[in-house]
This record gives structure tokens, sequence and C-alpha cells, in this order.
């Protein structure tokens, strides 16, 4: 299976371990690993503001450069920007011809952890990480495609990852885009209520399919100097102990 | 568009100040203790309610089904409604307005001469203010439900669609039943309802008039329904010899076998019960002398903005709302700051879309960014309304049209560099090259921003969205070396 790696504009500029954890996993799992340099971002920060001029702008230039790639899947380590690839349709509703690129376009799209289980069949990465962790349902991913219970067969199988669920997973950590920054008070107090059973928990580590969710979770355990870290779904994967 | 002339209205409209009600309700830790509980409690039920139906998808999309097919041709079924309705003998108005339905009730009541008028729970006369109108006419308007009549006695509006006083807590109610009804003060909970039976039943009797909401009305019979748990509404609908019923035009059902589907989800949505313990079908009054009921039915459809909604599928969607509050209980934001944040008779998700399309975009332009677009309304809605969709396509409304800012710590300025950073966003996202330069003079600039001290300060002044991350969060800083540099070097040397 030949993947195109699409890391995301915010693992690209802040978190590329994430990007080089990704690819060596879908290697590991037996999968040509290529990227696409053309790539910028997919729009949703524009889309989700209602800027839909300018997220039509940036959408098609996501569409052009994947259409000259000839990989079987485009993958990312991302379910919010695998979900904005399934909504892009919706900026083209009076445009027949760009709503079929978008079509095609989000097609040959997955979520890194979903692709991993539902369309290679793999389980076990062979990954080993010491410690209890529990797993953060980003939103998009959970309610836009469906992830649920993918993450949590892959996290099972890394050998010394004790997982433990609690009941505010599927709870938004209250980022949202440009909602964190326009209301910071109400976006912080989603998560702290979120974090209280994390807490409790004790756990290591929060993990996510999300570096958007993490960049939230991170910098406010971080304020609050919290013991508890943050660890992306890839690097989960790709960590050998 | 609406009718030339009519006003639509939400009584109490106070949307554009959520930034400032929200951060004030955070503050608030009796109030927050008190929404933690009820909402975790109704959202509990009805996860337990709908786990027990294999069928619930299924009835979802029949119930999406019948509204749509409702709403795409209400002109059809609101005529066979008014038809069938005064063959039972029903008297129809219709009020294109807030302030047209106030008055039609208002002259209905002097006609009968009521002084006294019992109203059991509807959301509908809490959106177009009708106590207040009845009171300036010298009249007693008297809500018999429970926590309706806790907020009448308060003078504060609903802060929940199904509890509406889902804020108070039995010490604050105990307060409030001692100070407003000179009773000795109690918080047990028995004595406290015996206190309320005891006044609300005298207004029962004393009522000239009943006014109820509806929850349904079917077209095929002529019929309306009100749901409810406390045997007010059947109270105030058969003890006065007059009972006027208020819905909005989107209430409409097309035939009578189609209640089935709705008497079983609204329940289970709203309190994750199976049947509400009372369901009042009227289809006219009482036909001959000796019957049971009012002498006289009314019933009031109001439009107040709704019709402007009909045209266009995503936006036709909202009328199909049972008001059964689901999506408050699992809204993440309206579990933080409650319903009198979003200054609005409809609170929440489903508040957020409402208010602003039937009050208009520039009255409510904070809410549609008041969500993280989480989706959890979506999930839980019994009629599958797209509540993000709808909030997007809000927010499209709102960057776009010239008003002033949307949110209350914006200046025009403000709204003025999200608009110019958004285009050159898209300038820069749109090529290759260019990102790449960006992202390199981004972390060449990156050292300046981040050392403490006047650089920082000035830093956080000239980004006000830097300032409100930081107010709360650490900032990840940009690597040192992006994806790109990183594989490029990877695989230079596989």
């Amino acid at each position: 299976m030949r993947v195109s790696l699409f890391v995301s504009c915010l693992v690209d500029q802040l978190w590329p371990s994430v990007g080089l954890a990704a690819a060596d996993v879908l290697r590991r799992a037996g999968c040509e690993v290529d990227f696409n340099d053309e790539q910028t971002c997919c729009g949703q920060p524009a889309f989700n503001t209602g800027y839909r001029d300018e997220a039509r702008r940036v959408a098609q230039h996501m569409i052009e450069t994947y259409e000259g790639d000839t990989a079987d899947a485009i993958v990312m380590p991302s379910g919010s920007c695998a979900a904005m690839v399934h909504h892009l349709r919706e900026l083209f509703e009076d445009d027949e011809a760009w709503r079929a690129r978008a079509e095609a376009l989000a097609q040959r799209t997955f979520e890194l952890g979903s692709f991993l289980v539902r369309e290679l069949d793999v389980e076990d990465v062979g990954a080993r990480f010491d410690g209890r962790v529990t797993w953060h349902d980003a939103c998009h991913g959970l309610r836009d495609l469906g992830i649920r219970d993918e993450p949590r067969r892959l996290i099972a199988n890394v050998s010394g990852a004790e997982l433990v669920d609690v009941h505010s997973s599927e709870s938004c950590c209250g980022f949202g885009g440009t909602f964190s920054v326009k209301y910071p008070e109400v976006s912080v107090a989603m998560l702290d209520q979120k974090l209280q059973a994390v807490e409790q928990a004790d756990v290591q580590a929060i993990v996510s399919g999300d570096v958007s969710c993490l960049m939230q979770i991170g910098g406010r355990l971080q304020r609050r100097k919290s013991a508890v870290r943050t660890i992306h779904l890839a690097e989960l994967l790709a960590s050998r102990g | 568009m609406n009718d030339p002339g009519t006003e639509p209205r939400i009584a109490h409209l106070a949307a554009n100040d959520f930034p400032e009600l929200a951060k004030r309700a955070l503050d608030d830790s009796t109030l927050r203790g008190a929404l933690h509980h009820v909402t975790d409690l109704f959202g509990d039920k009805r996860e337990n309610a709908v786990a027990a139906m294999p069928e619930w998808e299924a009835m979802r999309e029949r119930a999406r089904r019948v509204k749509e097919e409702t709403l795409s041709r209400l002109d059809h079924y609101l005529e066979e409604f008014v038809r069938n309705a005064e063959a039972a003998g029903v008297h129809v108005h219709f009020a294109r307005d807030a302030a047209e339905a106030c008055s039609a009730v208002e002259k209905l009541a002097q006609r009968f001469g009521a002084q006294t008028i019992a109203k059991s729970k509807s959301m509908t006369t809490e959106e177009i203010g009708l106590n207040h109108v009845l009171e300036d006419a010298g009249l007693e308007p008297v809500e018999t439900d429970l926590g309706e009549w806790i907020i009448q006695l308060a003078g504060e509006t609903p802060s929940h669609i199904i509890a509406p006083a889902i804020h108070k807590t039995r010490g604050q109610i105990a307060d409030l039943f001692a100070d407003e009804l000179e009773v000795e003060r109690t918080d047990d909970v028995q004595e406290l309802c015996s206190i309320a039976r005891r006044f609300l039943r005298k207004s029962f009797a004393d009522a000239d008039l009943g006014i109820s909401g509806v929850n349904f009305a079917i077209a095929e019979t002529g019929s309306f329904l009100v749901l409810e748990n406390e045997g007010n509404a059947r109270l105030s609908t058969s003890m006065p010899r007059r009972h006027l019923g208020v819905m909005g035009i989107e209430k409409l059902i097309p035939r009578f076998e189609d209640l089935e589907v709705f008497l079983r989800l609204l329940p289970r949505s709203g309190t994750g019960q199976h049947l509400t313990s009372y369901q009042s079908i009227f289809t006219g009054p009482k036909a001959s002398p000796d019957d049971e009921g009012p002498d006289e039915v009314h019933v009031l459809i109001l439009d107040n903005g709704r019709s402007a909604l009909l045209g266009d599928w995503v936006t036709r969607q909202s009328l199909g709302c049972i008001r059964c509050g689901a999506c408050l209980n699992v809204c993440p934001v309206y579990k933080q700051v409650g319903g009198h944040a979003y200054g609005s008779v409809y609170p929440g998700p489903i508040g957020a879309v409402i208010t602003p399309q039937l009050a208009g975009v520039e009255k409510a332009k904070t809410l549609p960014f008041a969500s993280s677009l989480c989706g959890a309304c979506r999930d839980v809605c019994p009629v599958k309304i797209d509540i993000p969709r709808l909030l997007l396509h809000l927010r499209g409304k709102i960057v776009t049209g010239d008003g002033p800012p949307h949110v209350g710590r914006e200046t025009r300025k403000g709204r003025f560099l999200e608009r110019m950073t958004f285009r050159a966003w898209a300038w820069w996202m749109s090529g290759a090259r260019r990102y790449r330069v960006a992202g390199w003079f981004a972390r060449k600039l990156q050292p300046l921003g981040a050392r403490p001290g006047l650089v920082q300060r000035v830093a956080r002044k000239l980004s006000p969205p830097l300032g409100a991350w930081t107010a709360g969060r650490e900032l990840r800083p940009a690597a040192p070396r992006s994806f790109r540099e990183l594989w490029r070097e990877q695989e230079g040397s596989r």
C-alpha cells in the first residue's frame, strides 16, 4: 500500500516528532510512505470561523496537491483534518465540478489510527510503553468519523501500557479552534472539568489523535504544573520503551 | 424574508452579552454545582433510556422525515390543521410576531373578563414575553408548572428548556418562598411542594382562562397536545371555562399516527422517561354541557420569524426542534455557564441557532461562536438537527456581514484584523513556497516573543488571541525545525 502522509500544518510547524512517528508506524505496518511537499493546511481554521471564501481557497490547494499524487491513500495523524476533508464538499455547494473533486479526495483520506485498524487490519504495531495512560476522544474523529474502538484496540496492544478509560474521555477538551481564544475562560473551564476525572485516574499520560487537543490539554497541564503528560497516538505507537 | 411591518422579537433578549454573562456564571460556584448535577442526571437518564431501545436510530430518522415533510409543505398542513380544528369548534387566531400575539391574547383575556389566568409551561409564551404584557394590562397570569412558578416568583427567565429553574438550589428556593409567600422557611422538599400546591390549587379554581403551550398539533384531526409531568397543564386546561393554546407554526405534524414516534422520542430525550406522566390531547371544546372540559378552546398560531427559515433546508432544520432539551444536557459549554449566560429564553446549542435566526443575527451574534463544535448536540438530537452545521452557517453570515463586532471583547479594529488575518492566512496557505517561507520567519521571530518582560507584553498586546491563550495555558512554541526539514534530511540519508 502506497501512503501519502499529510501531517497537518500544526504538526509541521509545532510537533514534527508526531509526523516522523506516523511515518514510522505506517512503515512498520507494511506501507510505503511518501510526503508531498506541496501540502499546507486543510482549511479548517477559516471554515470553522465562518470564513468560507478563505477556506475554499486553501481547500482548492489541498485538492490540487493530492490530485497529482498517485498514492493509494492519504493518511493524517489527525481526526480533525481528516473530518475537514470529508466536509470540503460543503464549500462547493454551487460548483459541481469542484464538489466532485472534493469528494474524490475525501474517499482517499483516512485518519491514522482508524486507517491501521480498518484498512490494514493491523492492531499491534509492536510498540512498547511502560505506564498507565488514558485516551482522549477528539470530537471530530469521534463524532464525524465514528472513531471510537480503533485507537483503544491499538493502545491495548502496546506492551507495558495500561489503558484506563475515564468517564470524561468523550467530552470536549475545550479547544474548538478560534473558540479557545474567543472565549478563553469557558474553554479552560471545559477542560478543567474534563481533567478532574483524568487526575483521579492516576495516569502518566493522556493520549489523543489530534495535536490541537494535545496543545490545549498540554498547555493547561503545564500551567497547572501537573505531572501528567500528553502524547500523540502516533508517538505512542512508535515508542519502543 | 419576513412580511413587511412585522418585527420578530424574543423577549428579554441580551444574547450579545454572552461574553460577560458567561464569565459571571463561571464565577458562581453554586450555579455550577447545580448545573453539573442536573445536566449529568438528565444526560445519564437519557442514555439509559436510549440504550434500552435498539430501534432508536430508526426512530430518529423517522421523526426527522416527518418534520421535513411537514416543513417543506407547511402551508398545506397549516390549512389542513385550521380547517379541522375549526370543524371541531376551535377558534383559531394568527399572529405574525410577538407584539401581535401578546396583544391578541390580551384582547381575548379582556373579552372573557378574565382576571386570574392559569398558565402551564410554554416556551413560546416565554419567547414572546406574554406574562409581562398581561401583567401590564392589570391581569394576573400564574405559572402553574413548579419550575416556572419558581422563576416567576423570582422575576427571572427560564435557564433550561424543560427544567426552567435548574439554576436554583433547594436553599435558594426555600429563601424565595419565605420572602415572596410569607411562609415559614423550610428546605424540606415535601413541604416546599405542599406550599406550592396550596398556592397553585387556588389559582386553578380562580382562573377564568387557562393558557398552555402546544407540543404537537395534528393537521389530520385539528387536535393539539400537551405533555407534562405535574398535572398542572391538565388542570389549567380543564378547570377554567376557556383554554387557549399558543403554538409556533412549526409544531405541526401531518397525521395522528406520526405521534407515536414523537411520544417515544421526546420524553426519553428530555428526562429519560418512557412516557411523560400526562399526555393531554385537545380536539375542540366539550360537546355537551354535561361533559368535562372548557366551553371554549382557542389556539393562537405564531410566526415570529419562523417562516423566513422555511426556504432553505439548512435553516429549515431548526424548525424541527421539539424542545426536549437533550442538547443542553450534553453541551460542554452549557454545562459550564448555564442558560442565563445565553441571554435568551432559548439557551444551549439549539438556542444558539434559534435565537439569531428568529431575532436576527445582529441581535445574537455572539451565540453561534459560543461553541467548540464538538457535535455532542447533533448526536443526541431526536430529530437529527445538524446543529454544528447551522452554527457554521450562521458564523459565515456574521463574519461576512457589515455589522459591528461579534464578540464582546472585540473592537471594530479587532474584527477588521481578524478578517485581514484570515485573508492573509488563505494566501499563505494556498502556496507551498510562501507557506514554507512564513514558517521559517515565524521560527526566527519566535525567540523575541517568548522572551519574558517587555517584548512579551508588547507581543500579547499586539495579538489579543495570544494573550487570551496564555491567560490560562502555556503556549506550544514552534519546533526548532519543521517536519518537512526533518523529513528531507531523514529521507536523504535513507
